[in-house]
């Protein structure tokens, strides 16, 4: 692991904690060298309903594991026994803060399955949709990385930011959190009158949103000093775990969804994503602080080359009696934290066989948060969770 | 391209039901017993390197549940879905945990919703999200969740439940009854 040049002292790795002769760790609590702490689910430093069971060693974590389940609904078996369209407004719920990504990837799979061929001018909605559901993520994730090192100004930025954002969201879909307006078969509805203009007023104070942020935040001796260098990723894991999003692009990795399977319009936009080498908090953060600007130069664009008018939406069976033929497909989309994707099985009857999300954080927040907090200093758990975006309603679907 | 690792796949490997979805997605199914040994083929010479999801489908009708293995080849931008059948009566696959260090969690949790083992799996047997389930796994298919609910959550004690109209009519127009 690269060595934090900003740690001044870290206790003997070589005596503590001791081994086995197998090489497992011997941890035992009675010897009172090593202390038991629960990070969450009540935590400040905790991105959502996890919690973090750390066995340290001084201010270091020797062990950690990640417990969740305290936000389990059952989502997947619920929609098994729902026809799609209600399984539709069910399958939004499975991520909260973006659930735009989950309207797009059911739908496509139901039109895949069904051979429907969405008009463009759904296509370009589509695209605003998605690129506004991760500009009001990213919003919060950027100035919450601050926030989990005591900055606590940015946050306030972005949460005003973000609900501008959702105004436009409202008068676009009606809806401020869940939108529903992906729908199978296409969108809920054109433009209203005067969208582009209010929207690009929206962009404008997030234009200059980016310049402030980088002045209070990335430009900050101390949240230079706490993020540099700390929460290294190492660029061989990226494969090791399936790492995807900005956690990869921060290690050097050019992997987007967008790019890569390009879906939508996307390969009628001009843009790329940002990609950095360094690999610690403050480089991720600094991806995602990029990814504000590409978003928002991304839908300049949509805005500025769509058409006026069209079709928005293609012709459906009646929505209940949808049956689909027996079949299976796997459809990805980029979302704000990386690959988004949904598996799903159909038994030629009108309900889905089998749905299953596979949610960035499945992998970000489980299994590689539990290897890179190994060493780390508890004071950077809150810093490191952040960076990589850890979202946990959708590892527990 | 996915036609010439097929046909690689073809040689070395007994496949069947070969499901071209897309360009770049493939679906095949492969016998239990070799399953592993070909996700490690593709992984080691034909390059998907990323691991993206492991899941199942409970075909309960057939006796059998549907594993489904989704490698990704980041270079070549294609995806393959490996499906393994396995009898739901002796729900037991070979672990993948050394290949990629995520499959232990999804292990894990396959082995809590539907009951199927992977022996040496790390912290296969640590309950992952439904702490103290007593229950037969919740996502095999006779799991009944209204069943399940209904038991567990309700009836409450000191909830009344009142037909609509009566109530109404009890609340509005209390005299009529007399």
């Amino acid at each position: 692991m690269k060595k934090n040049k900003n740690v001044l002292w870290s206790p003997d790795r070589s005596k503590f904690p001791e081994k086995n002769p197998d090489g497992s760790l011997n941890v035992d609590l009675s010897s009172e060298k090593y202390v038991k702490v629960w990070h969450g689910p009540n935590h400040p430093g905790v991105t959502g309903n996890m919690s973090l069971e750390l066995t340290i060693c001084g201010d270091e974590i020797v062990q950690a594991k990640t417990h969740v389940g305290y936000l389990h609904r059952g989502f997947e078996k619920l929609i098994e026994r729902r026809k799609f369209i209600q399984g539709f407004t069910t399958c939004i719920r499975m991520c909260v803060a973006e659930p735009d990504s989950n309207e797009y990837n059911f739908s496509r799979c139901v039109e895949e399955l069904s051979g429907i061929e969405v008009p463009e001018m759904a296509n370009w909605l589509r695209t605003l949709a998605l690129e506004m559901s991760r500009l009001q993520m990213l919003l919060r994730i950027v100035p919450g990385q601050g926030n989990a090192t005591g900055l606590g100004m940015g946050v306030q930025w972005g949460i005003y930011l973000r609900d501008l954002i959702l105004d436009r969201f409202e008068e676009l879909t009606g809806g401020r959190v869940y939108h529903m307006y992906i729908t199978p078969g296409g969108v809920r509805g054109l433009l209203p009158d005067g969208f582009k203009k209010r929207m690009e007023d929206t962009l404008d104070k997030i234009d200059a949103f980016i310049g402030n942020i980088t002045k209070l935040m990335y430009d900050n001796a101390v949240f230079k000093k706490r993020t540099v260098g700390v929460g290294y990723l190492d660029p061989s894991w990226v494969d090791k775990f399936g790492v995807g999003g900005p956690n990869a692009r921060a290690a050097g990795f050019k992997r987007d969804v967008r790019k890569d399977y390009p879906y939508l319009i996307y390969d009628k936009l001009d843009f790329e994503p940002y990609t950095a080498t360094d690999s610690d908090i403050y480089t991720r953060s600094l991806v995602r602080r990029e990814d504000i600007r590409t978003t928002v130069d991304i839908i300049r664009q949509i805005l500025a080359k769509m058409p006026d008018k069209g079709d928005i939406r293609a012709q459906t069976p009646n929505v209940l009696h949808w049956k689909i033929p027996k079949g299976e497909t796997y459809v990805r989309s980029e979302s704000s934290r990386g690959e988004y994707g949904y598996y799903m099985v159909t038994d030629g009857s009108e309900f889905p066989r089998r749905i299953n999300l596979r949610g960035p954080s499945y992998v970000h927040a489980v299994s590689l948060l539990e290897k890179m907090l190994i060493g780390a200093n508890i004071a950077d758990v809150a810093s490191m969770m952040v960076s990589l975006a850890a979202c946990p309603p959708e590892i527990e679907r | 391209m996915m036609e010439q690792i097929l046909q690689d796949i073809s040689k070395q490997f007994e496949i069947t039901d070969i499901v071209k979805k897309r360009d770049n997605l493939n679906f095949i199914t492969c016998k239990k017993e070799q399953t592993i040994s070909l996700i490690t083929y593709l992984r080691d010479i034909k390059g998907f390197s990323h691991f993206v999801l492991l899941s199942v489908v409970d075909w309960i009708e057939d006796g059998v549940f549907q594993l489904v293995y989704f490698l990704n080849n980041p270079e070549k931008k294609i995806d393959i879905g490996i499906r393994t059948m396995i009898s739901r009566d002796n729900a037991t696959m070979t672990s993948a945990h050394h290949l990629w260090e995520q499959i232990a969690t999804y292990q894990r949790e396959l082995k809590e919703m539907y009951g199927i083992d992977f022996p040496g799996s790390p912290r296969v047997d640590e309950s992952f999200i439904l702490e103290g389930w007593d229950d037969i796994p919740p996502m095999r298919r006779e799991f009944d969740t209204k069943k399940y609910s209904e038991e567990t959550f309700f009836p409450r004690e000191g909830r009344e439940t009142n037909d609509p109209e009566e109530y109404m009519k009890k609340k509005l127009y209390p005299d009529e009854e007399k």
